[in-house]
Parts: C-alpha cells; structure tokens; sequence
C-alpha cells in the first residue's frame, strides 16, 4: 500500500467546529483533505460538498438487467425445453413475472454492493488516520507541504480543533 | 407475579464514547453461562443432525406422512421460520425507509434473526424432498438431458425467492455492520482485533466512504421493501395456486405476510428481552422500544386476527361444499386442538396488548411472544396438514401423525438457530453502533441551530 502524504491531522469533538475548519480549507482552495467521522452527518456532508453518489446509477442498471434477464432466461428456457404443463402457452409471461422481480431485486442489490465497493475504491486517498474518529471525534486530515503548514494549523486551531498534529 | 415497568425518569443521551463503550463490552469473553447454554444448543442440533441422517439413510418412510397428507412438519417449519425472517427486513429496510428513530436499538439484532432464520427455513425443503443429494435439481443448470426447470410452478418461485431473501439480507447484514466492526476494531486488542480488522474491510468513516455507503444502504433498503412482501407472497402461492380447500384463496399472500411480520416480531421479543439483560444495554433497548414493537404485533394481530375470520366467512359464504366442509373440519375434526390453539394464540392473546400496562411489561410480553410463536407454528400446521387430510373424497381422507424424527428435527432447526445467534451476539456488535450515534446529535460548540 502507498505511504500516505505528510501533512496535519485534526482531531474535533464539535461538529460546527469541524464544518468551519472544512468551509474554511475550501476557501483557501484546500480540495483533497479527508474528514472523518463516527456516524454520517448531513452537516459535514454539506460542507464538503460532494454530488449525489454515482453508486444509483449501479442499482439501475443492475435491476434492469435482472428484470431482463429473468424474463429472458425463462422465456429461452421454456422453448428450449419444450413442455407444455397444465394446458399453459409455453412461454406464459405472467408467472414469469415473479422470477424477473425476484431477480430485479438480486441483480439490483448485487450491482449496488459492486457500485458501492468500485466508487469507494475509486475516490479512496491514502490519509493518515486517528482511531477516536470511529469513536467520538471528527477527524481532518490536509495533505500539505511543510511550507504551508503554519497557515493551515493556525486555520485547524482557531476554528476549534482539539489537537492538530504533524503527520509525515 | 410480573411487575409493571416503572416510568423511567428522562435521562440524558450516552455520549458517542458512552456507546461505543458499552456496545463494544457486550463482546467481551463469554462467561461460563454461555458456554453452558450454547453446548446445550449444540446437543439438541447433534440430535437434530443424527435424526436426519437416520431419515437419509433409512428413506421417508420414517416421516410421519401419510396420504394424502405429503407435506407435514418439514413444510410447516419451513414456512414458519420464512415467517419469522420478515420482521428482521421489516424493521432494517421498511421502518428505515420511514425513518423511523427507535429502530437504531434493535434493528441488527432483528436483521441478524432474519439472516439465521432464512439460512434456517431453507434447510427445510431440501430435508423435505427427501433426496437432499439431488437439491441441485431446483437450479436451472445446463445438463446432460438437456431438462430446464419449470418456472410455471410455485415451488420453483418460492426457490428464487428464498434464495434472493437470504443473499439480500445477507448482504444487508454485512453492509450495515461495516462501521460497527470499525468502531470495534479501533478498540478491541489481541485476536479480536485481527478479526475486526479483516471484516471491518478497510473502513475508517471518510467523507467518501459516507457518501457512497450511504446511498447504497438506501437503495438496499429499497429493494429489500418489495422483497419482504414478495417473498411470503411467493410462499403462500405454494399452497394458493393449488385446488385444495382451504388455500385456494386470494386472500393467502396478505395474510401470509401479516402473520409472517406478527410472528417475526414476536420472535425479536423473545430474543431482545434476554439480550438486554445480559448485555446490560438496557439503556438503549428500553421500555420505549418494546412498546413500539408490541404496537407493531398488535396491528399485524389484528390483520391476522381478520384474515382467520374472513375465511371462516368465505367458506361459508362461497356456498362450496367442500370448502364449508374443510373449515368445519378445521374448527371441530381431528385436528381440532391445533386450530384452538391458533386461534387463542393468535386471535385473542395479542387483544391484551391493547392495554399499555401489557405493552410496557417485559416478562408479560416475553410470554405472550412465545405464546405467539407457539400459535404461528401451529397456523402453518393447520393450513398445511388439516387442509390436506380433507380435501374432496371421503376415501381419500387421512390422519398424519408427525414421527419422533420429524419432532427431533424441528427442536433441531431451533438450536441451529440458535447457535447461530448465540455466536453472533458474542462476536458482533447486537446494537447498532453507528445508527444509535446517528441519532443522538453530535456535540456542538455553539448554541445549536434548529
């Protein structure tokens, strides 16, 4: 695995202070800081900013071709294996419907798992990390150069954090 | 006697360190207690086991069947433990949906229920057909005859469906104890946190992570919805989509699916009462939590409740001979005693919950969970067993008297049941970590905007 980048790690126990600090990063341009945190919060979600995960587009597509292959699947088969049961056509679409509902939802839950582990996957960055964030701390950790340091610390501490310390 | 839970005085929220803390004590090492009880649960499975091996090895025969009665216990417990499992989606996936606050406490041990209880009823079909070596026959697989499937009949439905219940829910289950694990893991020392570590797949609560997490949990939760109430749908079209009297009615997949959600709670009830004693979480898993459940029973009782009346109705209504004979059957033949104890159990017990004294007594609702549970067995049993010994002709008709081994068999499926649960609860968090934080608002720093 990469060694993750040197920079700061903030660790606050007050979210309005954490969605300061963050606002306050993206206003001096900061974009590839990570925040953690304990439990989902809309706050912090806000403030970072990030679009509507891409991960509905997986359980879209994912259900659609379940549906289609359900109704595709027992449709070929039937005609396949050509056997008329009970005097019904052979390709009797309505109790096909169940098949293709149940695999709707199999494929659709399947692709949003796989959509699910792609994009975190896709937008992982290798980041120093404090273990009090699953806990009860927010963490914020900034890739930056040792230059620049002493601004982003002094962002860090005044808008509240409880400890920010160099991560190399 | 039982005593009337006193109103508990308001006390302040556990702060997010208060819950990871208490949570996370709930696995430590088990005490001598547990190891008791999970050998004796692993002796009744052991017999469980021996007495299904002694059916392979000596055929079907020694099933209690007896024509035309071919589906008897195995068929019954089959549907009843499908049953049970619709609670755990209901409360994970529906009341999540509704964003409904009191879940947090006692969704993972009611998604954890669902996951065992499937892994439970799916056993029962492959024991029931007897030739468990060929279950694989129920795939649709490229073979040698060049045979498919037939997908016209209910019983092949009922194998997607049950198959599709226990993945989704599984996965669900997994899904939602990712940050619970982390949590643990950042915690746990020696061997623990080598397991935390590797199941916690990685997880640290980034921004990213969230946001990708959460919209997935979302359309989990939405495409488990329509699962659970397909799935006991399918299973009531095992028995609607036949001629027999007493199933062949439209009313069977809402019926099925209120009982399977009434029977289901009640099984979180029996669960929960003990697991919040021993954990000691009785400061999440309150009063006010079993109250809500207890609603919830009540509610699906009284749609039970109507389904046994309008069909007792119908029958009569219908005019059908034989659907008139079948109920009278139902009420006063052979069976008579299975039927009075489905109705006591299921239509007039859960009344009593109409009193919040009842709703808010733990050991009163312990009791009437089990008193449920027992009439929900004994619902499928009637359904099944009494309507097929009285179908059309009178020379047709039969007694079944389920065997020893069919008996053995069913009190093995609960220790498999249990066991499952009890090495679960002693290895996973039982209390939502992450979803209990979520509700208690984090600590603000200024005077919080509303």
């Amino acid at each position: 695995m990469r060694a993750p980048p040197s920079g700061l790690l903030a660790a606050y126990r007050h979210v309005d202070a954490a969605v300061h600090a963050i606002r306050s990063l993206k206003e001096m341009g900061y974009r590839d800081f990570t925040v953690y945190s304990p439990a989902p919060n809309y706050e912090i979600a806000e403030a970072v900013g990030h679009r509507v995960s891409p991960v509905r587009l997986w359980t879209l597509f994912g259900g659609l071709a379940g549906c289609a292959a359900g109704f595709a699947m027992t449709l070929w088969m039937s005609y396949d294996y050509p056997i008329i049961v009970g005097g019904k056509p052979l390709g009797s679409v309505i109790p096909y419907v169940v098949i293709a509902f149940e695999l709707t939802i199999l494929i659709g839950a399947l692709s949003t798992i796989c959509g699910m582990i792609f994009h975190v996957w896709r937008s992982h960055r290798t980041a120093h990390y404090d273990p009090r964030s699953t806990d009860d701390h927010i963490g914020i950790f900034v890739p930056c150069p040792i230059e620049r340091r002493p601004a982003v610390e002094q962002l860090l501490r005044t808008s509240g954090a409880e400890e920010v310390r160099v991560e190399i | 006697m039982a005593t009337i839970a006193k109103p508990e005085a308001p006390r302040a929220p556990p702060t997010y360190a208060e819950i990871t803390r208490d949570i996370s004590a709930t696995l430590g090492n088990p005490s001598r207690g547990y190891y008791i009880l999970l050998g004796g649960v692993l002796l009744v499975l052991a017999c469980g086991v021996g007495a299904l091996l002694y059916q392979v090895r000596v055929g079907m025969g020694v099933a209690g069947y007896t024509p035309p009665v071919m589906w008897g216990v195995y068929i019954t417990t089959f549907v009843f433990w499908v049953g049970i499992a619709h609670c755990g989606t209901l409360i994970s996936a529906i009341l999540y949906l509704f964003r409904s606050a009191w879940r947090t406490a006692v969704y993972r041990t009611a998604e954890a229920m669902t996951v065992f209880a499937v892994m439970t009823a799916g056993l029962f079909p492959l024991i029931h057909v007897g030739r468990i070596w060929y279950a694989y026959w129920l795939i649709p697989y490229p073979n040698q005859r060049q045979l498919w499937v037939n997908f016209k009949s209910p019983l092949l439905w009922d194998v997607f469906a049950v198959t599709t219940y226990l993945i989704v829910s599984t996965t669900f289950l997994i899904v939602g104890l990712i940050p619970d694990v982390a949590s643990v893991r950042d915690v746990a020392t020696g061997w623990r946190k080598k397991l935390y570590r590797i199941t916690a797949l990685g997880w640290r609560g980034t921004d990213q992570q969230w946001r990708h997490y959460l919209r997935g949990y979302l359309y989990l939760a939405a495409f488990a919805t329509p699962l659970v109430l397909s799935v006991h749908s399918v299973v009531s079209w095992d028995f609607a989509m036949s001629i027999v009297p007493g199933w062949h009615t439209t009313i069977f997949a809402p019926y099925f699916v209120a009982g399977a959600i009434y029977s289901g709670l009640a099984m979180v009830i029996t669960l929960l009462v003990p697991l919040r004693k021993v954990f000691r979480v009785e400061r999440y898993i309150t009063v006010e939590h079993f109250d809500n459940l207890a609603k919830l029973i009540l509610l699906t009782g009284l749609i039970v409740g109507y389904a046994y009346l309008i069909e007792f109705f119908m029958a009569w209504y219908s005019g059908n001979a034989f659907e008139r004979a079948s109920f009278w059957n139902r009420a006063f033949g052979d069976y008579w005693w299975a039927s009075w104890t489905m109705l006591i159990c299921n239509g007039f017990l859960p009344y009593l919950l109409f009193f919040p004294k009842i709703r808010r007594n733990i050991p009163a609702l312990f009791l009437l969970s089990l008193f449920i549970n027992l009439g929900m067995w004994f619902e499928r049993f009637v359904i099944i067993v009494v309507s097929l010994s009285f179908e059309y002709e009178p020379f047709a008709m039969g007694h079944y008297t389920p065997s020893w081994v069919e008996w053995t068999i069913l009190a093995g499926s609960f220790a498999w049941f249990f066991m499952w649960f009890l090495l679960f609860a002693k290895n996973f968090p039982t209390v939502s970590i992450t979803e209990v934080k979520e509700i208690i608002p984090m600590p603000r720093k200024g005077k919080a905007h509303t």
